[in-house]
């Protein structure tokens, strides 16, 4: 019998509608009711409706666990980063601090730091993570990496991010454009605005906008 | 006399809205439901399949359900967030008849008293100013069990001409289009058509935020080659990455489609043997448009000539297309002109009726398809029928027994009616899953009728804005409280199944409709035990008819997933794709593909013509409306969920930067906006992502924050859809926040 291809996480910016339905449905899986663990954000609403959601990315050497100082964050055999253990947590906000997705939260209420552990109680007994299942424009898919390729010819997916000086390579993939010649996303470099080219449209409105 | 009783503040401590949050055993991840219920959410066109987890008679959640086909498990946060509008605070648990001494307003009561009080109000009225003088007003939320239900209620039991319902502000312009041109009103393909095509035009549909999982199906169209052609007077989020994007100027859809034909007459983009053997009126709209030449539709339309001759030269060449609308081309003072203007350059293309090859609007409602085509209209009887055909008439007049000529005439539109009260003709209402003091234009005139009439009874599940003028309201249904079919935008019939009882006092609307009609003495035809009842004898009212559901049942929708109609006859899988070739026709006849005598499709002279109210000195900035994705219509159910309105909590202006920094507005500033009509004072949110000549407001929300106190009540001739799209506003930035800011939450 063959063995089935594994599911995998895939993020693709482009498609994130920012309509919430991932935060929304975060909350009501059975392992954290009424908390989601998604952060979802415009970019910068004056200019566009462009949003992003994030999950934690799920990271080989994850600086969240490496950074904790009472060893309170685990990685399963499978690579997915889990909650910060209870007993152990010490609500120091060093894992917050040090993310550099941004990913943990500080659940300050109960002292315990709270992230996306990729629905281990779903995916563990066959079924997909919430925020995947509902996502709406599918910006969030939970598949085979042969779903993905057949479903997504335009894109292809990395799934290694450089912070500065830091790399890190993640269990969640990203999509990206097939053309783009890049292996890794430079997050930071991404930030400034000297770094980045490309031709992307400055403004699609007034481009095509008659004047009187 | 139906004025507001007493204090509104004093009204909505009382009944709301208040916030719905997850709590108790909501939030118990530990709890096993005790029963899970494969349905559909309550809310817009897609009507996505969901299951809810029910406990003790509670829904306290929901799964996703990944196998129905549509949506695959896909949902908006409405319908993630659904299941909090029941147990809801706010429910109407029994009958309220208003009480001026209340504080509050009304006072409980007995709900067999309150259908004596009901039957002997219509009765006085329709005794002493004739039948018509009492109206009804429905929604296209109901099943269509119970719009079918409605309109049989009015025309045989109440006798009057005067129903309506609120598709009328939603789907009716494309609806009166596609009958004018195609014979049949309804979504012309499935949405897996989409997945195979050329060139996706979207015009005047913020699909991301008003119908969010057709997204989904609009990029994987991109994935697999298609070019995504956005017509808006907003770049919302599905424009933000489409191919081609022609800011539109609010109102001008119908030149900008005259002027796409234009180049397409120029560049012979025609599929002649198409036109020449499918079609008739080519000839005449050809000669209309040849004065619509690149130049003069970028005058009118304000996008560059550039943009129109490639959006041109893409749709002309394709060899594969779908065209998508909604509101934003229908909600206009030319709404049918405009969409009759949409289906011309499909005609033209010949693109229609096979694979990868379609036309729809986007549905709105719940059930705006099959609400729209059972008999709640003012001009129409069930299947689909004609009240003025005598034929027509003849035929339910038999299924419902009783004398053709006893059926009343066509009846007004939904704001006709408030005129007819003005005018003094409408004396009593009964309304039902319509809110018009927050959907209607100009709704201070609204307000003014509500308080006019003799008698008014509101059913529904909470104290709408509206409701709160009722002088008796009867406590209806919830969507999970009650079962029966309603059709999606892409013409499937699906069927939505009861998860748990009503509470209390409260009943399914049917039950309620047909109680009035037995306290009215009137009980004959209104005997109906359950939902199937009325179903089976639905479809036997619309056999024959367009909107043929007759071989539809409630098994065959479960086995398959949904049926498309028409269905003819219960061998019969349905009809997933309108328009091909030897496809159930009750009309043509085998004569051909459209559903006119000849089969033939019509080409029609699309006219353009500018907004009822155009700007001018005093009033020189335009106002367009619509939705935001975590609301839904005029907010009755969304407004009272929590995290919904955490999302989103109250309109804001968005107004482009140039236009901000004229009037001296910086993002998040107080700002008034005024029409001829009324004014409003909203936070402004500043941004590059519409025309720096118009501002736009969402809609849901009631009281000041409603921008439907400004909107015109000019309407389309043909359709009757009022102008939410375009008006004319002067705005100012406030000197600072509104009472209303420090006396209300966000939501009320």
């Amino acid at each position: 019998m063959p063995v089935p291809e594994p599911m995998e996480f895939f993020i693709d910016l482009g498609r994130c509608i920012g309509c919430q339905a991932c935060v929304q449905a975060c909350t009501e899986c059975d392992t954290h009711k009424g908390q989601s663990m998604i952060h979802l954000d415009y970019i910068d609403r004056a200019n566009s409706t462009q949003t992003v959601p994030v999950i934690c990315m799920h990271c080989d050497s994850p600086t969240c666990a490496e950074v904790c100082p009472a060893d309170a964050i685990k990685k399963t055999a499978d690579g997915v980063v889990q909650t910060a253990r209870k007993p152990r947590c010490i609500a120091c906000n060093n894992c917050v601090i040090a993310c550099p997705f941004g990913v943990p939260k500080m659940n300050t209420g109960m002292n315990l730091m709270m992230k996306c552990d990729m629905c281990y109680d779903r995916t563990s007994v066959g079924k997909k993570p919430m925020c995947a299942s509902v996502c709406p424009s599918h910006a969030l898919f939970f598949g085979t990496r042969d779903e993905i390729e057949k479903l997504r010819p335009r894109s292809r997916s990395i799934k290694q991010f450089q912070f500065g000086n830091q790399t890190i390579s993640t269990k969640v993939n990203m999509m990206i454009p097939k053309d783009a010649g890049n292996e890794q996303l430079d997050v930071t470099a991404a930030m400034d605005p000297a770094k980045v080219d490309g031709n992307v449209v400055d403004d699609p409105l007034m481009a095509n906008l008659q004047s009187e | 006399m139906a004025n507001i009783p007493s204090d509104p503040l004093q009204i909505i401590e009382k009944f709301g809205p208040h916030l719905a949050r997850s709590s108790g055993r909501r939030l118990d991840g530990a709890i096993q439901p005790d029963n899970v219920v494969k349905t559909h959410c309550c809310f817009c066109g897609q009507q996505c399949g969901i299951q809810l987890l029910v406990k003790d008679n509670e829904v306290i959640g929901f799964e996703p359900w990944m196998d129905f086909p549509f949506n695959q498990g896909k949902l908006c946060p409405k319908g993630v967030k659904r299941y909090l509008q029941g147990s809801h605070p706010d429910r109407l648990l029994h009958a309220y008849q208003r009480d001026p001494s209340a504080t509050d307003g009304f006072k409980p009561l007995e709900y067999e008293r309150a259908m004596a009080r009901v039957a002997e109000e219509i009765q006085r009225i329709q005794s002493r100013e004739g039948n018509h003088a009492f109206a009804v007003l429905s929604g296209a939320s109901l099943t269509t069990e119970k719009a079918y239900l409605m309109g049989k209620f009015a025309h045989m039991c109440l006798r009057t001409s005067n129903i309506d319902y609120n598709g009328r502000l939603c789907m009716v312009s494309a609806a009166a289009g596609n009958k004018k041109a195609f014979g049949i009103d309804r979504g012309g393909n499935p949405w897996s058509d989409l997945l195979n095509t050329e060139i996706v035009w979207i015009s005047g549909a913020n699909v991301a935020e008003c119908a969010p999982i057709t997204t989904d199906y609009v990029w994987q169209a991109r994935e697999n080659g298609a070019k995504i052609i956005v017509v808006d007077p907003r770049i919302h989020p599905v424009a933000r990455t489409c191919d081609l994007f022609l800011p539109i100027k609010p109102g001008r859809d119908v030149a900008l489609f005259n002027g796409i034909l234009h180049l397409m007459i120029e560049n012979d983009w025609l599929d002649h043997d198409f036109i020449n053997q499918q079609t008739v009126g080519f000839d005449e709209v050809a000669a209309h448009v040849s004065d619509w030449t690149p130049r003069k539709t970028a005058e009118i339309t304000g996008i560059t000539e550039r943009a129109i001759r490639q959006a041109a030269d893409w749709w002309g060449r394709a060899k594969t297309s779908f065209l998508m609308h909604a509101r934003g081309i229908e909600h206009h003072s030319h709404g049918v002109q405009n969409v009759l203007g949409a289906i011309n350059i499909v005609l033209a293309s010949g693109r229609l009726g096979r694979e990868g090859c379609g036309y729809s609007t986007i549905t709105g409602q719940g059930n705006g398809q099959g609400g729209r085509e059972h008999g709640q209209k003012c001009d129409q009887l069930p299947g689909g029928r004609d009240i003025a055909n005598p034929e027509h008439r003849a035929y339910i007049a038999r299924v419902w027994g009783m004398d053709p000529d006893e059926i009343p005439q066509a009846g007004v539109d939904a704001y006709e009616v408030f005129r007819k009260i003005d005018q003094g003709e409408i004396k009593g209402l009964l309304t039902i899953c319509f809110n018009p003091v927050v959907s209607l234009p100009d709704n201070s005139f609204i307000r003014r009728m509500l308080e006019k009439l003799e008698f008014y009874v509101a059913i529904d599940f909470f104290l709408s804005e509206t409701a709160r003028y009722a002088d008796i309201v009867l406590p209806g249904s919830l969507q999970e409280e009650d079962e029966g079919v309603v059709t999606t935008a892409e013409g499937r019939v699906i069927k939505i199944n009861k998860a748990i009882d009503c509470p209390a006092d409260a009943r399914e609307d049917w039950r309620i409709i047909q109680d009035i009609a037995r306290a009215l003495g009137r009980e004959p035809g209104f005997t109906f035990k359950n939902p199937g009842e009325i179903f089976a004898e639905l479809r036997e009212a619309s056999r024959g008819g367009v909107a043929d559901y007759s071989g539809i049942t409630y098994d065959k929708i479960e086995r398959q997933y949904g049926v498309f109609w028409p269905c003819p006859n219960e061998d019969h899988a349905g009809t997933p794709r309108l328009f091909e070739q030897g496809s159930w026709n009750p009309v043509a006849k085998g004569k051909g593909r459209f559903y006119f005598p000849d089969g033939k499709a019509r080409f029609n002279v699309a006219r353009y013509t500018p907004p009822a109210e155009d700007i001018d000195a005093e009033y020189p900035i335009m106002l367009t409306t619509g939705r935001v994705v975590s609301q839904f219509l005029s907010g009755t159910q969304t407004r009272r969920i929590g995290p919904l309105v955490d999302h989103y909590p109250e309109p804001r202006i968005e107004i482009h930067p140039v236009l901000a920094e004229r009037y001296g507005i910086a993002d998040g500033d107080w700002t008034t906006v005024e029409s001829r009509r009324g004014n409003c004072t909203l936070k402004a949110q500043v941004v590059k992502t519409i025309r720096p000549d118009t501002i736009f407001i969402p809609y849901h929300w009631p009281g000041q924050r409603s921008v439907n106190q400004l909107t015109i009540a000019a309407q389309d001739p043909i359709s009757k859809i009022p102008e939410y799209k375009v008006c004319a506003v002067r705005i100012k930035k406030a000197t600072g926040a509104p009472e209303y800011a420090t006396q209300l939450e966000p939501q009320q």
